[in-house]
C-alpha cells in the first residue's frame, strides 16, 4: 500500500485505478461485449418474431396455415409476455440455475448472461418491430402488390427497410439500457463491471471510490455509443439533397434521344 | 401490338376507335362483381368490359363506389361476389396467379404511393428487377426510358420526399409504364395535387391516351374525361348507371341521375 494508508477520496481513486485498472477494463470489456453482442441477436429475434406477428392471412388461405399460424403466435405472445412482465435479474437467475436444476445442464455464468440478455431484448424488439412495421403507410404495401410484388419480397424492399429506419433509435436505446442492465448480472457471478467492481470492494471495504470509478466508465460507454448511434442514424437517412441527372436535362420528353429508343410503344409485354 | 401503338401515335382516330370497340376482344370483363363492407354494399352487380386501347373514365359523386371498383379489378379489395376475368380466365383474389396478374395490370395512386425508401430509379427498377426478373441493365435503361417520358428522368437520384406532389405523380406514372402492363388504372391521379400541379399529370395521361395505351381512370375531372376518353361510365351509390361515349354522355344524358350529376358538377 505504498508509504501510507490514502488521505482522500482522490488518493484512494488513484490507488484503485493503480492495483485494479486492469480489471476494470476486463469488466467494462465483458460489460460491453455482452450489451453489444445480446442487442444484435435480441434484434434477429424481434425482427424474427415481429415479421411472423405481423403475418395476416385472409379466409382464402388454407386451413391448415391458418392454424399453424394460430399456435406460433400464441407461444410468440406468451413469450413475449414473460420477458417483458419479469425483471432480468430474477430471468438470470431462473435460466442459470434452473438449467442445472431441470435439465442438469451446468451452464457458465457467461454464457447465460448472454442468453438472458438476448432473449430479453428479442421480447421487447418484437414490439418495437411489429409497431415499426405496423407504422408503415398501407399505401407502401399496396404499391408493392399493384407492381406484383410477392409478400416476401414486399417486406424485404419495401417494409423493413423503412421499419428500421424508424425504430433505429429505440435499437439504440435498448443497447444502452443493456450496457446498464447487465450490473444485474452479478447475481449468476458474471465478471461483469458490477461484479468485478464489488470484488475489489471486497478487498479494501471502500465503497465509494470504486463505484465512482464503475459509474465514470458506464457513463463513458453509454455517452460514446449513443453518439455513434446518432451518427449511423444520420448517414442511413442518407443525404437531404440530390443530384440532378444533367444527362437527361435537354431531353426531358425523349425527342430523338440517341441512346434509347423512345418511338417504343405500349400493348403488354407478349 | 407495338406496331400498332405507333400507327396511333398522333390520336386522331380516337373517335374511329371508339366506334369498332365491340369487334375485338376484351382484356378484361367484369361480371356481376359486388362488394360489401360489412352490411354496406359499396357496389352493386357491375359489368364492365374493358379493350385494348380503350380510355375509360369512372366518374361520380364522392363515394359512389368508382375506387372500390377499381381496386376490385385489380384485386386490392377482394370482390363480395362476381367475377374479374382476364382474357377471359378468372383472376383469383390471392395468391402467385394473382400477382402476375398485377404485374400486367398497372395501378397508379391518389397518395402516390412511392416507395419512401427508395430513390426515383429504384422505384422503378423494383418491380423490373424482382416482378419481371429484368437485369440491372435492361431495368435501368427502361426505367430511364418512362422516366424521360414523363419529363423526371432528370430525378433518377432523388427521393420520393424531395419532389413535389405533381412530380411523385409523374414518377408513380412512369414506375407503372415501366412494367409494359396491358392495362393502367389510375384512381384519382391529380385528386391529392395542389392545382398548379394538375396540368403537368393530365399531360402526361392525354399523352398515354393518345398513343394507345389502355386506361382505366376514376377521375374529377369532367373536361379531361369528356375531352380524352373514348368511353366515360358514370357511377352512383355503387351501380354503373350510364356508360357511353362522351360526347353522348355529357350533351345529351339518357339518364336522369347522370344529367343531374353533371349540372351540379358543372356548376361549381
Amino acid at each position: 500500500m505504498g508509504s501510507s494508508a490514502p488521505q482522500n477520496s482522490l488518493e484512494w481513486i488513484m490507488l484503485f485505478l493503480d492495483k485494479y485498472g486492469v480489471s476494470f477494463l476486463k469488466g467494462a470489456a465483458l460489460t460491453l461485449e455482452i450489451a453489444v453482442i445480446s442487442t444484435l441477436i435480441g434484434c434477429v429475434i424481434g425482427f424474427m418474431v415481429g415479421i411472423v406477428q405481423t403475418i395476416e392471412l385472409g379466409n382464402s388461405d388454407p386451413l391448415w396455415k391458418r392454424l399453424i399460424l394460430k399456435i406460433v403466435n400464441l407461444f410468440l405472445s406468451v413469450y413475449v409476455e414473460v420477458f417483458r412482465g419479469t425483471p432480468m435479474m430474477v430471468q438470470a437467475m431462473v435460466i442459470y440455475y434452473g438449467s442445472d436444476t431441470l435439465f442438469r445442464l451446468n451452464l457458465d455464468p457467461i454464457a447465460a448472461s448472454f442468453i438472458v440478455v438476448s432473449i430479453n431484448t428479442g421480447a421487447y424488439m418484437a414490439e418495437t418491430v411489429r409497431g415499426g412495421i405496423q407504422s408503415i403507410n398501407a399505401g407502401q404495401i399496396e404499391a408493392a402488390k399493384a407492381l406484383g410484388l410477392r409478400h416476401y419480397s414486399t417486406m424485404l424492399f419495401v417494409i423493413l427497410p423503412q421499419a428500421l429506419l424508424n425504430i433505429l433509435p429505440q435499437i439504440g436505446n435498448n443497447l444502452i439500457i443493456n450496457i446498464k442492465d447487465t450490473s444485474v448480472l452479478n447475481v449468476i457471478s458474471c465478471s461483469e463491471l458490477f461484479f468485478t467492481t464489488s470484488s475489489v470492494v471486497g478487498t479494501y471495504y471502500r465503497y465509494f471510490e470504486p463505484f465512482l470509478i464503475a459509474c465514470a466508465i458506464y457513463l463513458f460507454m453509454t455517452f460514446t455509443l449513443s453518439r455513434l448511434l446518432r451518427l449511423m442514424e444520420k448517414k442511413l437517412q442518407g443525404p437531404r439533397s440530390y443530384q440532378l441527372a444533367t444527362d437527361f436535362m435537354d431531353d426531358t420528353y425523349g425527342n430523338g434521344s440517341s441512346v434509347i429508343d423512345m418511338k417504343k410503344g405500349f400493348g403488354g409485354r407478349n | 401490338m407495338k406496331a400498332e401503338a405507333m400507327k396511333n401515335q398522333d390520336g386522331s382516330d380516337i373517335k374511329r376507335r371508339a366506334n369498332e370497340w365491340v369487334e375485338r376482344e376484351p382484356i378484361l370483363e367484369i361480371q356481376h362483381l359486388g362488394k360489401a363492407f360489412g352490411d354496406h354494399q359499396v357496389l352493386l352487380d357491375i359489368d364492365f368490359k374493358t379493350y385494348p386501347r380503350d380510355v375509360i373514365c369512372i366518374i361520380g359523386a364522392s363515394g359512389s363506389g368508382k375506387s372500390t371498383l377499381l381496386r376490385c379489378i385489380n384485386m386490392l379489395e377482394t370482390p363480395s361476389s362476381g367475377l374479374v376475368l382476364h382474357k377471359g380466365k378468372s383472376v383469383p383474389a390471392t395468391g402467385v396467379h394473382t400477382a402476375d396478374y398485377r404485374s400486367k395490370v398497372g395501378m397508379v395512386f391518389q397518395q402516390f404511393n412511392l416507395f419512401s425508401n427508395l430513390t426515383v430509379l429504384d422505384n422503378c427498377m423494383l418491380g423490373l428487377r424482382k416482378v419481371l426478373k429484368l437485369s440491372r441493365e435492361e431495368a435501368k435503361a427502361r426505367s430511364i426510358q418512362y422516366l424521360m417520358k414523363v419529363g423526371m428522368a432528370p430525378y433518377i437520384n432523388a427521393k420520393p420526399h424531395q419532389l413535389s406532389g405533381g412530380q411523385q405523380q409523374r414518377v408513380a406514372i412512369a414506375r407503372a409504364l415501366s412494367m409494359e402492363p396491358e392495362v393502367l388504372l389510375f384512381d384519382e391521379p391529380t385528386s391529392a395535387l395542389d392545382p398548379e400541379m394538375v396540368g403537368e399529370v393530365l399531360d402526361v395521361m392525354r399523352t398515354l391516351a393518345k398513343e394507345g395505351l389502355t386506361m382505366i381512370i376514376v377521375t374529377h375531372e369532367m373536361a379531361f374525361a369528356r375531352d380524352v376518353s373514348t368511353r366515360t361510365v358514370f357511377m352512383d351509390r355503387g351501380v354503373i348507371v350510364e356508360d357511353d361515349r362522351p360526347e353522348v354522355l355529357f350533351t345529351r344524358p339518357r339518364e336522369e341521375r347522370t344529367k343531374e350529376f353533371l349540372t351540379r358538377f358543372m356548376a361549381h
